[in-house]
C-alpha cells in the first residue's frame, strides 16, 4: 500500500509537470505580443522594451518556462522580470496578471471559496438525489417509480445548464420573486448570515446538480440492477438475511463502487471552476475568474487557473484509486 | 441462456407477447447479425422513431435554412427598425425593447418569434441559422473525436509494448485536463494561431473549424481507452490469428478485422458525444469564446437574451427551447440505439 501510494504520487507529479509544460508552451507561443497587451494604448518601442525587461519577455521561451516553474516549486518564490529585478513574488507564484498587475495566486485564492461552496453544496444534492432515485428505481424495476426516475433522469441529462439555470433564475427571482437578485459581491456565510447565504447559493446548487443527479440516477440504477442479479445476493437471501441487510450491505455497497470513482472525478473537475453556473448567477468564483481572464487575454491568469484546476483533477484521480481499494476488497493495489 | 427476454428491452417493446414473438422469429432465422437485430428493434421502438424524425427535421432545417428564412423574408443579420406599415418595432426611449407582441417580445404576423431588442433582428431567422452552427460544430467535433479515438485506441491495443505505454499515458494526460476550462482557454488561442498559420482572418468560418477541432481534440481520449481494451481482447481471437497466418499485415487486420467488430461501441459512443458537443458549443458561444457576432448561434442568443430576462423572457425562451429539444432528441435516440445494440438484451 505504502509503495503503491508513493509510486502513484510520483506519477501524479509527472502528469502535472507534463500538463504545466503543455499549457505553458501552448499559451505562450501566441503570436500576440504580450508586451503590447500590457502597455495598451501607450505602446511605443521604448515602453515595449521596458515591459519586455520588466516581465522577462526578452528571454528565450525555455528560460521563461524555467522561471515560471521556479515560482511553483521554490518555497522562496521568485523574482519577476529580468535579472536584477527587485520585485519578487511569494510562493506559490503564478506570475502577475497583465490586466491589473495583481499576483495571480491572490486572485485564485480569493475566488476559490465561492467555487468550493458551490461545488460541494451541489455535490451533496446530486449525490443524495441521484443515489436515492437510482436505488429506488432499481428496486422497483419496471414499476411506475422506475419509469418516473428513468424519465426524470433523461430529462435531466438533456437540460443544458445554460437553459436550466436561466429557467430557475427567471422563475424564482424574476417571476415569483422568492429570492432577491444575486448581489455582485459573493455571499460569505459568516458575513451575511445563513438565510442570505442560502438564498445566494440555492439556485446555483440546483442548477449545477441537475445533470449530475440525472447521471448518478442512471448509473446507480444500472449497477444496482446488475448487482442484485449476482449469485452472492441469492446466497445472502438464502442464508436468511433480512432484505434490508441484503440491499444495503451486500447490494448497495458493491453497486456504489463505480459511483465513488465518478464522484471523485466530477467533484475534482468542478473545484477548478463551474464556469457556466458561476456566469449565470454572477458568482465570482474560479470559473468566472477563468472566463474573464480568457476574454481579457490575460495569459498568466489563464495559465494559473488551468494549472490549479488540473491539480484538483489529478489529485482526485489518486484519491479515487485509493478509495476504490478500500471499498472493493477485490481490488489489490500493486 | 434463458428466455428472460423482457428484461432489458427498450421501453415500448417490453410487452411479453412482443418479446416472445421476437424470440420465436429470431429462432427461425438463424444467424441474424447484431446489426440486423438492432435495426429491427429500433424500427419497433416508437420513441426511437419519433426522435429520429425530429432529428431529421432539425437536419433539414439546417440544410435548407436560407430557403426557410425566405418564407418570412428577414435575413438573420438584417437590422429591422420598422414593420411593413412603417410603424417602429423598437421602443428607442426604453432601451430598445420591442413594442407589443407576446410578453413584450415583439411577436407579430411578420416577426413570428419577435425581434431582438436594440437591433431588431428577426429571432425566427436567427434561430433557424443557429441550427447550422449547432449541428455543424457538434457533428464535426464528434467525427474528429471518433476517428482519433478509434485509430489511437486500435494502434495502442494492437501493437502493445512501448507504443501502448506511450499512447496510454497520453490518454491519461488528456483525461487529466480540466476539459471545459481548457477548451475555453484554448479556443481564442487556436483561433489566433490559425489566423497566423493559414492567413485566414479570425472570422466565424475559422471559429467553426476551431470549435470542431478543440471539441474533437478533447473528446477522443475516453473512447481511445475503451477501444484499446476491446482491441486487446479482439486481437487474441481466432479469426485474427487465422488472418495473420494467411499473411495479412497489421493494417489489414486492424481495419478489416478489428474495426468492424468495434462498430457497436463506436455507434454508442457517437450517440453520447453528439448531444454533449451540442451543449458544449452552446456553452462556449454563451461564454463569448465560441461563435462571434454577427453569426447566429443558440449559445450567443441565450447570452444576449440574458440581459433582457425581465423585460423580454421569450427572447431567452426560444433559443433555450431549441437547444433543449435538439439535445433531448439526440439523447432519446442514443438511448434507444444503446438498448438495441445491447447484446445481453433478448438475444437467445
Amino acid at each position: 500500500m505504502g509503495r503503491y501510494l508513493i509510486r502513484r504520487l510520483l506519477q501524479t507529479l509527472v502528469i502535472l509537470w507534463v500538463i504545466s509544460a503543455i499549457t505553458f508552451f501552448l499559451f505562450w507561443i501566441t503570436p500576440a505580443n504580450p508586451a503590447l497587451l500590457i502597455c495598451g494604448k501607450n505602446c511605443n518601442t521604448e515602453t515595449i522594451a521596458t515591459v519586455n525587461a520588466n516581465y522577462g519577455f526578452d528571454k528565450p521561451l525555455i528560460v521563461q518556462y524555467g522561471t515560471y516553474m521556479k515560482g511553483l516549486v521554490n518555497p522562496g518564490g521568485r523574482e519577476i522580470g529580468s535579472e536584477g529585478s527587485e520585485r519578487t513574488c511569494a510562493w506559490p507564484c503564478f506570475g502577475e496578471s497583465y490586466q491589473n498587475g495583481l499576483p495571480v495566486w491572490d486572485s485564485i485564492s480569493d475566488a476559490f471559496p465561492a467555487t468550493l461552496w458551490l461545488a460541494t453544496g451541489a455535490a451533496v444534492i446530486w449525490l443524495f438525489f441521484g443515489v436515492m432515485l437510482g436505488l429506488l428505481a432499481a428496486l422497483r424495476k419496471g414499476k411506475a417509480l422506475d419509469k418516473f426516475s428513468v424519465g426524470l433522469a433523461l430529462f435531466g441529462v438533456s437540460f443544458p445548464t445554460i437553459v436550466f439555470g436561466y429557467l430557475l433564475l427567471f422563475l424564482f427571482i424574476v417571476k415569483l420573486q422568492w429570492i432577491p437578485f444575486p448581489d455582485t459581491a459573493n455571499a460569505a456565510l459568516f458575513e451575511v448570515g445563513p438565510v442570505k447565504w442560502l438564498q445566494f447559493y440555492i439556485l446555483p446548487w440546483i442548477t449545477l446538480a441537475l445533470v449530475f443527479a440525472a447521471l448518478y440516477t442512471r448509473l446507480t440504477r444500472a449497477n444496482m440492477i446488475d448487482t442484485m442479479n449476482e449469485d452472492y445476493i441469492r446466497t445472502a437471501r438464502a442464508k436468511g438475511l433480512g432484505e434490508g441487510t441484503v440491499i444495503f450491505k451486500h447490494g448497495l455497497r458493491s453497486a456504489l463502487t463505480p459511483v465513488v470513482t465518478i464522484f471523485g472525478m466530477d467533484l475534482g473537475g468542478l473545484l477548478g471552476g463551474a464556469v457556466i453556473t458561476e456566469q449565470i448567477f454572477s458568482i465570482t468564483g474560479l470559473g468566472k475568474f477563468a472566463i474573464d481572464s480568457v476574454l481579457g487575454n490575460d495569459l498568466p491568469a489563464i495559465m494559473g487557473v488551468v494549472l490549479f484546476a488540473a491539480i484538483f483533477v489529478v489529485v482526485a484521480n489518486v484519491i479515487v484509486d485509493v478509495l476504490y481499494a478500500v471499498i472493493d476488497p477485490r481490488v489489490r493495489l500493486s | 441462456m434463458t428466455l428472460g427476454v423482457s428484461e432489458d428491452l427498450p421501453p415500448d417493446g417490453g410487452l411479453p407477447a412482443d418479446a416472445l414473438a421476437e424470440t420465436a422469429e429470431a429462432k427461425q432465422i438463424e444467424g441474424r447479425s447484431l446489426g440486423q437485430i438492432a435495426w429491427a428493434r429500433l424500427k419497433k421502438d416508437k420513441i426511437a422513431v419519433i426522435s429520429a424524425v425530429i432529428i431529421l427535421l432539425i437536419i433539414a432545417v439546417a440544410i435548407f435554412a436560407p430557403l426557410i428564412v425566405k418564407l418570412n423574408g428577414f435575413p438573420p443579420d438584417q437590422f429591422n427598425k420598422l414593420d411593413s406599415d412603417g410603424n417602429p418595432l423598437l421602443n428607442t426611449r426604453d432601451g430598445g425593447i420591442p413594442i407589443g407582441g407576446l410578453w413584450g417580445s415583439g411577436t407579430s404576423a411578420e416577426h413570428w418569434l419577435g425581434v431582438e431588442p436594440q437591433n431588431g433582428r428577426d429571432v425566427f431567422s436567427r434561430l433557424i441559422y443557429g441550427t447550422r452552427v449547432s449541428l455543424l460544430v457538434a457533428l464535426g467535433g464528434t467525427l474528429i473525436a471518433i476517428v482519433l479515438g478509434t485509430v489511437v485506441g486500435m494502434v495502442a491495443g494492437y501493437f502493445g509494448g512501448w507504443v501502448d505505454t506511450l499512447l496510454s499515458r497520453l490518454m491519461d494526460i488528456m483525461l487529466s485536463f480540466p476539459s471545459l476550462l481548457f477548451i475555453m482557454a484554448l479556443t481564442p488561442v487556436v483561433a489566433d494561431r490559425g489566423q497566423d498559420l493559414f492567413g485566414i482572418p479570425d472570422d466565424n468560418r475559422l471559429r467553426l473549424g476551431v470549435l470542431m477541432f478543440v471539441l474533437g481534440f478533447f473528446g477522443w481520449a475516453y473512447l481511445a481507452r475503451i477501444v484499446r481494451g476491446q482491441t486487446l481482447s479482439l486481437r487474441e481471437r481466432e479469426f485474427v490469428e487465422a488472418a495473420r497466418s494467411l499473411g495479412a499485415g497489421p493494417m489489414y487486420v486492424i481495419f478489416k478485422q478489428i474495426l468492424p467488430n468495434l462498430i457497436p461501441t463506436l455507434l454508442v459512443y457517437t450517440t453520447l458525444l453528439i448531444p454533449g458537443n451540442i451543449t458544449a458549443e452552446a456553452a462556449l458561444s454563451f461564454l463569448g469564446v465560441g461563435i462571434k457576432e454577427p453569426t447566429a448561434s443558440w449559445g450567443r442568443m441565450i447570452s444576449d437574451a440574458s440581459d433582457w430576462i425581465e423585460s423580454n423572457p421569450l427572447y431567452l425562451f426560444f433559443p433555450g427551447m431549441a437547444l433543449f429539444i435538439t439535445v433531448l432528441a439526440f439523447n432519446l435516440l442514443g438511448d434507444s440505439v444503446r438498448d438495441a445494440l445491447d447484446p445481453r438484451a433478448g438475444r437467445s
